[in-house]
C-alpha cells in the first residue's frame, strides 16, 4: 500500500523537487548580488557617520560594517552545502565503517569522517559510547573526536574568505594531521582501562537503522535547517569577534602585534594555546580576531596555534567527555593534542617566516 | 498502548521530538506511553550512536536530529 501511494504521489514529488531546486537557484543569485555591493555597501555607510574615514574609529568602523555582512553571508553559504552535503552521512554510518578498522588506516578514515558527519557538541557523549562499545577502536574514536569539531566547515569557509585559501588549505591539513597522529598516538598508550567503569560494560553493540527515505528537499531541508540552528546559535560570536577584530584593526599598532605574537618570539606559541583553552567561542568568533592579528604582523603559526587550541581544547566540551573519561584520559587527551597544536605552530612559523 | 521512548540528554532537540510524537499521536488518535530517557548508560544500551533516538515497543526507529514529520505517523501505527 505504501508503495502505491509514493507511486501516486510521484508527478507532484517531481514538481516539488523542481520548485525547491528553482527556490535554491534564486537565493544563490540574490546572495551573488548582495555579496558584490559589500565594499560600496560599507563606505556609504561610514561616509554617513560624522567621522573622518582615515581615521582610528573610522578604520575600525568601516571594517566592520564591512566584515559582518561578509562574514553572515559566507557562513550562511557553507553551512548550507555543508548541510546538504552531511545528509548523505551520519554517525551510525561513520560508525559501520570505522568498526573493526585497524588502527592507523582507521585514524585516517575518522579523521575525514570526523569533517562530514553530522555532530553536534551535545551527543559527543552518546557519540563516544556508540563507537566504543560497537567495537571502533579508541585512538580512532578520538581522532574523529578531535577532527569534527576542529576541523569544521564554519572554520575552513571563514579562513578561506577571510585569509585566504592557502591559509584555509594548510589549517585543513595540519588540522587532520593533529586529528589523525594525535589518536594514533592515544590509541597506542592502551588507555582503554581508563575509560569510567561503566562505559566498558556496555557492550550493547550497533543496532541496524531502517532506511529512511530521504528526497532532494529533504536535502534542502536539511541545508535550511542547518543554518537556521548553526547561524541562529554563533551570529552574535561572530559580531562579538568582528567587533574585536575591529578594534585590532583600528587602534593596535602594527608593530606592537609584531613583537607580541611575531615568529621571532618562540614564547608566543605556547602562551597562544594555553590562553585558547579557556577560552569558549567557535571558530565563528574567533576568525575575525585572526584576521585582524594576521593584518598587524602577527605570526601565522602563532595565530593557527590559537584558533586550534580555542576550537579544539575547550573546557565545557572536557566537562562533558569527564562522564565518560577519567580525569588521567582527559589530561593524555589536551597532553597529546596540545603538543600537535604546538608542533604547528611551530612549523608554520619556520615554513612562512 | 504503544511504548515509546525518546532517548536523549536533555537538549533542546530531545525535547523538540518528544513534542512531535504527542502531537502526532493526538493527531492519529493512537493511545501512547512516551518516557524520557536521559541517563547516557541507559542511552547507550540502545546501540545509538546520535541523539535524539526514537525507540517504539523497544525497537530502535531513529537515531540523530528531528525525526521527520511524516515518518512519526508509520511508526505509530506499526
Amino acid at each position: 500500500m505504501a508503495l502505491d501511494e509514493t507511486d501516486l504521489r510521484n508527478p507532484t514529488d517531481k514538481f516539488e523537487t523542481a520548485k525547491w531546486l528553482a527556490m535554491v537557484a534564486g537565493s544563490l543569485i540574490i546572495w551573488t548580488l548582495l555579496y558584490s555591493q559589500l565594499i560600496p555597501f560599507a563606505e556609504w555607510v561610514v561616509s554617513l557617520l560624522p567621522v573622518e574615514r582615515k581615521s582610528h574609529l573610522g578604520e575600525a568602523i568601516q571594517f566592520f560594517v564591512y566584515d559582518t555582512p561578509k562574514v553572515l553571508l559566507l557562513l550562511t553559504l557553507v553551512v548550507f552545502a555543508m548541510g546538504v552535503v552531511r545528509s548523505f552521512f551520519s554517525p551510525e554510518k561513520t560508525r559501520a565503517m570505522l568498526a573493526g578498522r585497524a588502527e592507523g588506516v582507521g585514524n585516517v578514515a575518522a579523521a575525514g569522517l570526523g569533517i562530514l558527519t553530522p555532530f553536534c557538541s551535545c551527543s559527543a557523549v552518546p557519540l563516544f559510547i556508540g563507537f566504543v562499545s560497537a567495537g571502533v577502536p579508541l585512538g580512532v574514536t578520538f581522532s574523529f573526536l578531535i577532527a569534527a569539531p576542529m576541523v569544521n566547515e564554519v572554520a575552513l569557509g571563514l579562513l578561506f574568505a577571510l585569509v585566504g585559501w592557502k591559509v584555509a588549505l594548510t589549517y585543513l591539513a595540519f588540522g587532520l594531521a593533529v586529528a589523525i597522529v594525535g589518536g594514533f598516538v592515544i590509541g597506542r598508550l592502551k588507555l582503554e582501562g581508563w575509560l569510567e567503569p561503566w562505559v566498558r560494560e556496555i557492550r550493547a553493540g550497533a543496532i541496524e537503522l531502517p532506511d529512511e527515505q530521504i528526497t532532494i528537499i529533504d536535502r534542502i531541508k536539511a541545508g535550511i535547517e542547518a543554518v537556521r540552528d548553526i547561524v541562529g546559535r554563533v551570529w552574535m560570536w561572530i559580531i562579538a569577534g568582528i567587533a574585536m577584530g575591529a578594534l585590532i584593526h583600528g587602534y593596535v599598532p602594527a608593530d606592537l602585534m609584531a613583537r607580541i605574537m611575531g615568529a621571532d618570539a618562540w614564547w608566543s606559541v605556547p602562551a597562544a594555546v594555553l590562553l585558547g583553552i579557556p577560552m569558549y567561542t567557535n571558530a565563528a568568533g574567533v576568525i575575525p580576531i585572526v584576521e585582524a592579528l594576521l593584518g598587524k604582523g602577527a605570526a601565522l603559526g602563532t595565530t593557527l596555534a590559537f584558533m586550534m587550541s580555542v576550537i579544539a581544547l575547550s573546557l565545557p566540551e572536557m566537562i562533558i567527555l569527564r562522564k565518560v573519561l577519567s580525569v588521567k584520559l582527559i589530561a593524555v587527551f589536551v597532553g597529546v593534542v596540545g603538543t600537535g597544536i604546538l608542533a604547528v605552530g611551530f612549523l608554520f612559523n619556520a615554513l612562512f617566516h | 498502548m504503544k511504548d515509546i521512548k525518546v532517548l536523549g540528554p536533555g537538549c533542546k532537540r530531545c525535547d523538540t521530538t518528544v513534542d512531535m510524537v504527542k502531537a502526532e499521536a493526538a493527531r492519529l488518535a493512537i493511545d501512547v506511553k512516551i518516557e524520557k530517557v536521559t541517563d547516557y548508560a541507559e542511552i547507550a544500551k540502545y546501540g545509538i550512536a546520535s541523539t535524539p533516538g526514537i525507540v517504539v515497543d523497544g525497537k530502535v526507529v531513529h537515531a540523530g536530529g528531528l525525526p521527520k514529520a511524516e515518518a512519526i505517523g508509520p511508526w505509530l501505527k506499526g
